[in-house]
């Protein structure tokens, strides 16, 4: 069976500061860019919920020419291929992103935001902001996807007739924690991204119902924290996985989780085997039995 | 802000996280003191902290070290909400994930040091005061039960609400070194501008890749996990 490669999600590491936790990943995906600098939104900026957590960094980052000139250069020596993920507030904004990365060959997907949930969205459709960034680079081109369209395996099919080359699923959704005591939102926006294990299920029903109607990679994600949730996600059709609030918890989770799946699929294999030679006994024993 | 940037170093290697036994828990006044075996973990530099797994819970819990006994690192927790109510649960023989050292601690290389801590804010006095040779210190409280903790710290003066610890600093108190609620270390900040101060913030991760423990300094969000948790009093004059 292919190795399944596993990621990060974008937002859920930050390789200048824990560079030894990116290298065990078999890409590093940025924290979002967008054209200007962002300060991003004021604190308190995460909350913890029973099954996951609230965020609302609100795509704090240095703009895209701070990025290419200070950051871009420093994740090179990571040694392992670099996904850009980029936002923006319009078709044009999408397409100067990607114009500008487009000439680096340190970069070697870039990820299309069409979905932050802490930010005003671009007017226009996912299908046109693709269309602009495709129009602008030759690079590999995912979209990522929130989990709340009315209908995502529509929304991915028009992404993949504008021109991506493969789908990340899902953002977070939204979510409001309130202060127990107070009860009233604890996040300094309101409501922020819900991420975490209770996200889980939802991305998973996005991922098998993208991957049932399109032949386009995916890269699955949505509280994957073990083996077993990554080989979930491979079985519903991803290609990859990838790794977020988990990496909070524990760095270590990308060479634990890694671990674990392989364990996983050598026991299944080996009960595949043992299953296979019991179905060659006579015909007798299973009449006996 | 460029200057703390040059003087804070990033992380090149991230310090272990290890699962590590409970060897138990006490109370003192209001709060628990949670010891743990020290396994292989550093226990760093006062004023830095550590990532708790508080089991059941999605995320660890940010607490910085109160003592490092041999073989033993202790935590001062006060049980205000799920994840720490948790951790001041734990029995003996439990285990829980602790990834530390993180974080840049106070500066030791102080000629007169003085400490100064506000409610669970003195939880990281007491492993600084060792490693200072026990200098003068005043604590203070929310009420006496509160005040309980200030046990570990028995050379401190103590002051009880209404009294605030900012009545008691002397004229000239030396190097201020100090960790506790907001109010009280901008208050100090205005005394004392010299101080070092240890500040807290929601966190998710502890080691940069969150984003969630911003506070803002010279008109920029920066991660406290980052940049502190200890800042000089001038880099951060108000919250």
């Amino acid at each position: 069976m292919e190795p399944l490669p596993i990621l990060n999600a974008s937002g859920c590491l930050d390789a200048l500061t824990a560079p030894d936790v990116a290298q065990r990943l078999d890409a590093y995906v940025t924290k979002t860019v967008t054209p200007l600098p962002r300060e991003g939104n004021p604190p308190p900026r995460i909350a913890e919920t029973e099954h996951g957590m609230v965020n609302s960094i609100g795509l704090q980052n240095p703009g895209i020419a701070a990025f290419v000139a200070h950051v871009l250069p420093r994740l090179r020596d990571l040694g392992i291929p670099i996904w850009v993920s980029v936002g923006g507030f319009s078709a044009g904004d999408y397409a100067s992103m990607c114009e500008a990365l487009d000439g680096h060959d340190d970069v070697a997907t870039i990820e299309l935001n069409l979905s932050c949930p802490n930010v005003e969205e671009a007017p226009e459709s996912a299908a046109e902001l693709v269309r602009a960034a495709r129009s602008a680079t030759k690079k590999p081109l995912y979209a990522k996807l929130s989990p709340t369209s009315d209908d995502i395996a529509e929304t991915a099919r028009a992404v993949a007739d504008a021109g991506v080359d493969g789908l990340s699923l899902v953002n977070t959704i939204r979510g409001l924690a309130l202060d127990r005591g107070t009860r009233t939102p604890v996040l300094g926006t309101g409501a922020g991204g819900y991420s975490g294990p209770a996200l889980r299920p939802v991305a998973l029903a996005c991922v098998h119902a993208c991957a049932s109607v399109l032949a386009l990679p995916i890269v699955g994600m949505g509280g994957v924290a073990s083996g077993r949730d990554a080989a979930d996600f491979a079985a519903v059709g991803a290609s990859a996985v990838a790794l977020g609030t988990v990496l909070f918890a524990d760095p270590s989770a990308p060479a634990k989780v890694r671990s674990e799946l392989d364990e996983l699929r050598t026991a299944e294999a080996r009960g595949r085997a043992d299953s296979s030679e019991r179905h060659q006994l006579p015909a007798t024993r299973s009449v006996i039995s | 802000m460029s200057l703390v940037a040059q003087s804070r170093q990033a992380l090149e290697v991230l310090p272990a996280r290890e699962l590590v036994r409970v060897r138990e828990t006490e109370a003192v006044g209001q709060y628990t003191l949670l010891r743990v075996e020290r396994g292989g973990l550093e226990p760093g530099i006062p004023g830095q902290f550590f990532m708790l797994e508080a089991p059941g819970r999605v995320l660890p819990r940010p607490m910085s070290l109160c003592l490092a006994p041999e073989g033993e690192l202790a935590f001062l927790i006060d049980p205000i909400g799920p994840g720490t109510r948790v951790l001041c649960s734990l029995r003996t023989g439990d285990a829980i994930h602790v990834l530390g050292p993180l974080g840049n601690g106070f500066d030791l290389s102080v000629e007169r040091p003085f400490l100064v801590g506000g409610g669970i804010g003195i939880a990281p006095l007491p492993y600084l005061s060792e490693a200072l040779d026990h200098p003068s210190a005043i604590l203070g409280f929310g009420s006496d039960l509160h005040a309980g903790a200030a046990a570990l710290l028995p050379q401190a003066a103590v002051a009880i609400e209404p009294r605030l610890v900012t009545e008691l600093l002397p004229d000239d108190p030396g190097d201020v070194l100090a960790c506790g609620p907001e109010p009280m270390l901008e208050a100090l900040a205005g005394l004392a501008p010299g101080a070092q101060l240890a500040w807290e913030a929601p966190m998710a991760c502890g080691y940069g890749a969150c984003y969630g423990c911003v506070v803002e300094i010279g008109g920029h969000y920066q991660r406290l996990c980052v940049i502190g948790p200890v800042l000089s009093a001038g880099v951060r004059e108000r919250a």
